[in-house]
């Protein structure tokens, strides 16, 4: 990322790049300001030869102030784009032009012809060795290696990528570490992520989403109101001057003014620069939203569809109770857990070793311990354990074990059934410990709910979206999960069919869905939900289907993309509350100044005192176009989103916004008005 | 301001708002074709009003067709009273023997009765035969109002179905509106003005001899009045029930057969509001919330009083420049106090300022006061409530689906600020809404403003003011506003009847009624297609008192931006200058 400066300087340089017309028509309020300026610059010449309908100096600076409003306005564009351009640029610096080993058969010892990368269409298949640069996205079809992705997601730790599964995607512009891949091409030459990442920072494919077209629309409709108001006020000031028989009809350059004053300028000028921040606010937080579209419609989401595993839970269970039954101590059931859990490494394994060090400070011998035997895990068996000095440790699935241990002569206590319901009835998994053919206990493995969640999905009923939990597990463990995690529905055993009529029913009943996916079999559901957001760890079809990929592939954030596009909707919202509301002060500064001539009486409305009538107006014109520059860290940070109800959050910014940009004018254009006056400029 | 005075203008808001819920409750039977109690009486009519149009009641139509069914019906409307008008010293119940219109007065005038606006360029009793009131102005009377509630419950509809295209029939809605609420109301409301004396006969005008000889403006000596009768008191209930407020004689409500007592009046003036008000809970109870319709409502309710209490206390304050002269203004028993200038004895102050308020705010625009005689604050009062759209109650149907539009103006920007994609009633607003409502806050400005201005250089504009100055713009902004809302009611001091004020305030008047109707029915059009968004925490909730203040707001600002700079020429500085 470049230094802070550099992206000032060329901002700078850009707000005046896009005073170019046919950028500006873009936006229909700035560009009536532009006119105007182009209009008063005009007059002032005009004045200057001595022409012109007021002082040369008042012209003059209305036009220069008129100028800086447009300039300010392109400036907060400029400088929202300015952090995307930034990262396009280090993103272009990865995507270089590359030989590419391109096969003929896929297999890696076919015959190999060196290809320029920028030459590889969809369906061709090359070879990439360790410090080789991919040269376009595809699919892994043979081979494993370690990838360096940090040029796509700034993260350097290397990640695995293989044939099949989950991990098979790769993209143009890693660099693989270690090993060997061959590669199906599945991106065309400036179709690839990369390129399509780029274009996306730089908003050079930003499209107005329906939200900001239809206020696009509305800030158009007060713009030709105003531009009314304005021209019909030339025919009545000549009315009330020829009426009256005093004073002269108020000039082009009141009007300009009073126009430039009176339509929305503050949200007109700062509202491409608020839809860049929100986009630039996601890619941040390191998620790529694929179209501009999405980020809005996040805001609307009402349904969260959330996978259990690494989501809601963290990604494994964890033993948390030993449960020793009969006549044997919990410290004797602890310690033949962790011995028959010693050489298991998957993590619930790990853990019982950690909760009996934990509870009863067992150490268990290390693994080098004489004459301890290892008995793995095998499908036919099912269970797992130890042999030593002639002592065997099983432990297993209930079912197994109970078998295992009838089967061994014993009786099974009926403490342990009622343990193992009890565990299983909570969500929980139970694992029976035996010795020797004899229940010892049952060991409590628990799914563990993340910290904090509970308090977020209450946030997030709180503003009205539902969460639902989605899990492979039996509809009962669900059910304890959902309950402890707080979520509001959960779908159990759940299936790529099961989840994709979730979410049509949904959708049917007039809900907006979003969901996170990775693996293949979520696409279907992927392309059917509104957000879809794809970890970039997933795989190809996962990625294409979803409109937003993240790239540090953590599932939890969701969340923070619904406030992304909550915030967005807020920020349009409140700045044009505002804009609005500023209208009022600004009417009470201009109008009996423009009318002083004609109709002294109306200097009663001039409630804030202000000193001349030209100061009067420009004051008006200088706040307007200063107010455009104060809100511009407003407009790239967005409007603080708390997760509150609507009803809340409505007067919240109410107050802020409508009563705030009701009395702000007041007081900024007084304030200035005596600084015009001090410095003896008015 | 004195305690009876304002206790008239509370009783009045509390008889209206106790009125809404019963016949609000009542018209959504109507509208939802449920049973009602005149079923028994009218069910057979509607059957055979049917029979005899060919009109299928299941026969739905979506927002194209609806808007054609509207606009045919209308041009058929403006084509026969034209023509009436024209030829009505041929026709039958012709006492006077009144000869032809001109044709830009008819044109006036025909587009005026049918666009529910009744601005009045003639006088009644000097122009109009008996059967051009009765077959013309008063069925333009009904059935404007009727095309009114029409197209609101078309919009309705667009709010309560969902993945859609219909909207109803329109010539059902048309046939019940007037069959079902407006002639029963109408009937009531003549029935109570007959027994206080209003006058209802098909007569000739009738001769008194005065009781003191007076002599005309060339000396000549006077010693009869010829005395102005007709067939008003059936045509004065729709003109207040339909909001139109085409008075049967020049003096309109101010005249005593027109509206002979107190009682009257008060009658009258609940008359034009109560159908307005009704509709808010017809609104709430159709869209199963009725809530929604109440919020509505009080946001009506609470800027009408305001205003009324504005034009009161202008009128009871009385004229600061009269101090000087030593005239004493202040209320007691023997002294009406304040401004008694056009205003009518036996109403009094307060009852003229209420009048004046409702007849604004609802787009009734009939008058028991002359409003340009009013103090500039006073007169501002009723200008400016035409000035917010006619939404406040304004006209039956019109005032509820115009304020719908800023309803979801409102929706839109508040939606926005609570993080959402704006909704209304689980409808979504966007582009193509967005779209619409601007169009309908852009057109009636852009209508006003632009004649306004018009008026005030043009040569032939000029030549019609007679009071030059800030109170001479006042009334000619007085006449394109009262017209480009369909108001229909004067300031007067203005030479209106030209060719000039005619021809462009009927087109005023026929730009506001349908280029306001038809992006409404395309707006419903939108709405209906669309799925509902079921209700949640992060709705907006659109029936709290803070949206209702919001609302208030937004009708505020919107209107009062679009006309400040205006108002501050006319009755603002006018005020501001008498001190």
């Amino acid at each position: 990322m470049k230094p802070q400066s550099q992206i000032y300087q060329r901002a700078l340089f850009d707000s005046f790049r896009k005073l170019d017309p046919r950028w500006m028509a873009r936006n229909p309020v700035m560009f009536v300001v532009e006119i105007g300026s182009v209009l008063t610059t005009l007059l002032f010449i005009q004045a200057l030869f001595g022409a012109g309908q007021e002082n040369p100096a008042f012209i003059g600076a209305i036009a220069l102030w008129l100028w800086f409003t447009v300039l300010f306005a392109n400036f907060s564009e400029a400088l929202a784009e300015g952090r995307g351009k930034a990262q396009a640029d280090s993103l272009r610096a990865a995507r270089q032009d590359t030989q590419a080993k391109k096969l003929a058969a896929p297999t890696r010892d076919a015959k190999i012809s060196l290809t320029p990368s920028s030459d590889l269409r969809q369906g061709d298949v090359y070879l990439v060795e360790a410090g080789d640069v991919l040269p376009a996205d595809g699919e892994v079809i043979a081979g494993v290696a370690s990838v360096n992705e940090s040029a796509v997601t700034g993260e350097s730790a290397p990640v695995i990528r293989e044939a099949g599964g989950d991990r098979s995607a790769v993209t143009g512009g890693t660099l693989i570490l270690s090993d060997w891949l061959v590669v199906r091409v599945t991106a065309n030459p400036g179709e690839g992520f990369l390129e399509r990442m780029i274009a996306m920072v730089e908003g050079a494919k930003r499209q107005k989403t329906p939200n900001e077209i239809a206020l696009n629309i509305l800030l158009a409709a007060f713009t030709i109101i105003f531009l009314i108001v304005c021209i019909t006020l030339l025919p009545f000031s000549i009315y009330a001057v020829n009426a009256n028989g005093a004073g002269t009809p108020v000039t082009i350059t009141v009007l300009v003014a009073l126009l430039v004053c009176l339509i929305p300028t503050t949200i007109g000028g700062l509202l491409p620069a608020i839809g860049i921040a929100g986009m630039d606010r996601l890619i941040r937080r390191n998620v790529i939203a694929l179209s501009g579209r999405a980020v809005e419609a996040a805001g609307d989401v009402d349904v969260l569809l959330l996978d259990k595993t690494g989501t809601i839970t963290l990604g494994n269970r964890q033993a948390v109770e030993f449960i020793a039954v009969g006549n044997v101590q919990e410290r004797e059931l602890a310690q033949a857990a962790q011995l028959s859990s010693l050489a298991d490494e998957t993590p619930e394994g790990r853990s019982i070793v950690v909760l009996a060090k934990e509870k009863y400070n067992l150490r268990g011998r290390d693994g080098g311990a004489e004459g301890m035997t290892f008995i793995e895990f095998t499908a036919q068996t099912r269970m797992s354990g130890v042999d030593f000095n002639g002592t065997a440790i099983r432990k297993g699935a209930p079912d197994t074990m109970i078998q295992y241990i009838a089967s061994s002569g014993n009786n099974v206590p009926t403490e342990l059934n009622a343990a193992v319901e009890r565990i299983a009835k909570n969500g929980g998994t139970p694992l029976v410990v035996a010795q020797d053919g004899k229940g010892l206990g049952v060991i409590h493995l628990k799914d563990i709910v993340k910290g904090g969640i509970k308090d977020r999905f209450a946030h997030l009923r709180k503003m009205g979206i539902k969460t639902v939990m989605i899990t492979g597990d039996n509809p009962l463990t669900a059910a304890a999960i959902a309950a402890e995690a707080g979520v509001d529905d959960f779908l159990a055993q759940a299936t790529p069919e099961a989840k994709l009529t979730l979410i049509r029913g949904y959708q049917t009943g007039g809900r907006l869905v979003a969901m996170t996916g990775d693996g293949t079999n979520d696409a279907p559901a992927l392309a059917q939900a509104d957000v879809a957001v794809a970890m970039n760890t997933g795989t190809q079809p996962a990625r294409e289907a979803a409109n937003m990929i993240d790239l540090d592939s953590n599932p939890t954030k969701l969340i923070e993309i619904v406030e992304i596009g909550k915030q967005l909707l807020m920020t349009r919202g409140a700045l044009t509350t505002f804009s609005i509301s500023n209208d009022v002060a600004k009417y009470f500064a201009i109008i009996p100044a423009a009318f002083a001539t004609t109709y002294p009486a109306l200097q009663a409305l001039n409630i804030l005192g202000l000193a001349t009538p030209a100061s009067a107006i420009l004051s008006a014109v200088i706040f307007n176009a200063l107010v455009i520059i104060a809100l511009i860290p407003l407009a790239l940070r967005g409007v603080p989103y708390r997760a509150v109800g609507a009803a809340q959050l409505l007067r919240d910014n109410l107050l802020i916004y409508g009563v705030g940009g009701l009395i702000a004018p007041f007081i900024g254009i007084k304030i200035i008005d005596m600084l015009l006056v001090a410095l003896r400029l008015a | 301001m004195t305690f009876i005075g304002i206790l008239q203008i509370v009783l009045f808001v509390v008889v209206l708002v106790a009125l809404a819920k019963p016949l609000g409750a009542y018209m959504a039977r109507v509208y939802q074709g449920e049973k009602t109690f005149l079923d028994v009486a009218l069910k057979p009519v509607e059957k055979f009003l049917y029979r005899l149009f060919g009109t299928r009641e299941t026969d739905e139509m979506d927002w194209k067709t609806y808007a054609v069914a509207v606009l045919l019906f209308s041009a058929a409307g403006v084509v026969f009273l034209y023509a009436l008008q024209r030829v009505q010293g041929f026709l039958p119940l012709n006492p006077q023997a009144f000869g032809a219109v001109s044709p830009d007065s008819s044109f006036n005038t025909a587009a005026s009765f049918v666009t529910n606006t009744n601005w009045q360029g003639y006088a009644g009793e000097t122009t109009m035969s008996y059967l051009t009131q009765m077959l013309g102005m008063t069925v333009q009377n009904f059935v404007s109002a009727a095309t009114g509630m029409a197209i609101l419950i078309a919009f309705i509809r667009g709010l309560t179905r969902h993945n859609s295209k219909l909207l109803g029939n329109f010539w059902v809605d048309l046939t019940r509106s007037t069959l079902y609420i407006l002639l029963p109301l109408a009937i009531l409301v003549s029935l109570v003005n007959i027994s206080q004396g209003a006058m209802q006969n098909l007569t000739a005008y009738q001769t008194a001899n005065l009781l003191q000889p007076t002599t005309d403006a060339n000396g000549a000596v006077v010693t009869t009045q010829t005395i102005a009768v007709g067939p008003a008191a059936s045509q004065v209930a729709i003109k207040h029930l339909g909001t139109n407020g085409g008075g049967f004689f020049n003096a309109n409500a101010a005249h005593p057969f027109e509206s002979p007592t107190p009682l009257t009046d008060f009658v009258l003036i609940l008359a034009e509001s109560v159908i307005a008000a009704a509709l808010c809970y017809t609104f709430g109870k159709m869209v199963g919330d009725t809530r929604q319709g109440w919020a509505i409502l009080a946001a009506m309710i609470i800027l009408l009083t305001t205003f009324m209490f504005v034009a009161y206390a202008a009128e009871a304050n009385g004229n600061p420049a009269f101090a000087q002269f030593g005239i004493d203004q202040t209320a007691s028993d023997v002294n009406p106090g304040g401004n008694m200038e056009g205003k009518e004895v036996r109403f009094g102050i307060a009852r003229s300022a209420l009048f004046a308020t409702a007849t604004t705010a609802t787009s009734t625009g009939a008058v028991n006061s002359m409003h340009d005689s009013y103090m500039p604050l006073g007169g501002f009062v009723p200008l400016f409530m035409m000035q917010l759209g006619e939404v406040v109650l304004g006209g039956v149907g019109s005032g509820l689906y115009g304020m719908l539009v800023f309803v979801i103006i409102a929706v839109f920007i508040a939606g926005l600020m609570v993080g959402r994609t704006p909704e209304y009633l689980g409808k979504k607003i966007e582009p193509f809404e967005i779209k619409m409502a601007a169009l309908l806050i852009l057109i009636m400005p852009l209508t006003v403003l632009g004649m306004t201005a018009f008026a005030v250089v043009h040569p032939d504009g000029l030549k019609s003011i007679f009071n030059p100055g800030a109170h001479g713009f006042s009334e000619v902004l007085y006449a394109f506003t009262s017209q480009g809302n369909n108001n229909g009611s004067a300031f007067g001091g203005l030479g209106a009847n030209t060719f000039f004020y005619n021809i462009l305030g009927g087109i005023a008047m026929l730009i506001s009624r349908f280029w306001l109707a038809v992006p409404t029915l395309a707006l419903a059009g939108s709405l209906v297609k669309k799925k509902k968004v079921p209700e949640s925490a992060g709705t907006l909730p659109t029936y709290s008192p803070l949206f209702i203040g919001w609302l208030i707001a937004v009708v505020l600002i919107v209107g009062a931006l679009n006309f400040l700079p205006a108002l501050a020429l006319g009755p603002v500085v006018e005020q501001l200058m008498m001190k």
